[in-house]
């Protein structure tokens, strides 16, 4: 059994290069063991708001971060648990559920939180928008990037930024 | 020193109130801008610049230069609905500012935006507000007419 240790570990597989101009109707994403921050966020997620339909788009080759980074991520979550609750209260429940990750790697989580309903009328993924180099010159990513490059989780605050961010 | 001035400024802007010690001849206690401006202190002042205005941006870089995606996709959404008269906060210029807002808003990311001093969520919320028209309407609570109303107006 794996030990439930998130690396933040630069994986031995490059990124894989995501554009999706149309969703797909994909009910699981089969999770990378190369990838510890994807398939922790895909775990959470999963355990804690029981999505119809779930995705974890590893997005930091967009960014200004080192190749294989797992420091920028898109989530679509369809699930029956955000029925009558605002967008704000389904995006708190996403970011409460990934509060550790939030804290140290992932630095940069855009989200989509729909219902089922909402889903089936329009099963599409927003695309983010370019990375306009916030990090580019800010030191404290490079530091932050190498912190989080540690044999053992920490929960030490990892301040990293680019985008929709930290 | 800077430091200190400025953060002491910033506090005395907003509005909130700062307790300044000092020795027994009347000098200013030179101290942190921690100690003038405590964590308690700041997050009052956080309270009080989100409610000085009707829209506020915590965002990366400026309006004019946004240094951030995200940051960037608020400024122009404002822009098209002809909200060009907000408060916008640079994050970038201040690291206490950067993680006295999460912690206010106990929100994790940037851009963080503000409707008469309550959150209204991040970039992806004021996107889809945007799409699904509930932004005009919010705008309108606060007593801006969309510029995209307007425009609608116009067309009929």
């Amino acid at each position: 059994m794996l030990p439930a240790v998130l690396r933040c570990v630069r994986p031995i597989s490059s990124s894989l290069a995501l554009s999706r101009p149309l969703a797909h109707f994909r009910p699981h994403m089969d999770p990378d063991p190369n990838r510890p921050v994807e398939r922790s966020i895909r775990t959470k997620l999963t355990d804690q708001l029981k999505p119809d339909h779930l995705e974890v788009h590893n997005e930091s080759h967009m960014h200004a971060v080192p190749p294989g980074s797992e420091s920028h991520f898109r989530v679509l979550v369809v699930s029956s648990l955000f029925e009558g609750l605002p967008l704000i209260k389904r995006h708190r429940l996403v970011n409460e559920a990934l509060k550790e990750e939030l804290s140290s790697c992932v630095h940069a989580l855009a989200i989509q939180a729909k219902t089922p309903e909402q889903w089936g009328s329009n099963p599409s993924v927003a695309k983010s928008p370019p990375c306009m180099g916030g990090s580019k010159g800010d030191h404290t990513v490079e530091e932050k990037l190498k912190a989080g490059r540690s044999e053992s989780w920490t929960h030490e605050a990892v301040e990293l930024n680019c985008d929709e961010e930290r | 020193m800077n430091s200190l001035i400025r953060n002491t400024a910033r506090c005395l802007q907003s509005g909130a109130a700062v307790y300044m010690p000092r020795q027994a001849d009347g000098r200013v206690w030179t101290a942190s801008a921690r100690f003038l401006c405590a964590a308690a202190d700041f997050q009052k002042a956080l309270g009080d610049m989100v409610q000085k205005d009707k829209v506020v941006v915590f965002m990366k870089g400026t309006p004019a230069q946004p240094m951030c995606g995200f940051s960037n996709a608020v400024v122009q959404i404002l822009r098209m609905h002809g909200v060009d008269d907000y408060a916008s906060y640079n994050v970038l210029e201040d690291s206490e500012l950067r993680e006295g807002v999460k912690k206010f808003s106990n929100w994790p990311t940037i851009p963080q935006v503000y409707f008469s001093g309550e959150f209204v969520g991040g970039c992806d919320i004021l996107l889809q507000m945007h799409q699904n028209g509930d932004l005009v309407d919010e705008l309108k609570k606060l007593g801006i007419s969309s510029a995209l109303l307007e425009a609608e107006k116009e067309s009929k």
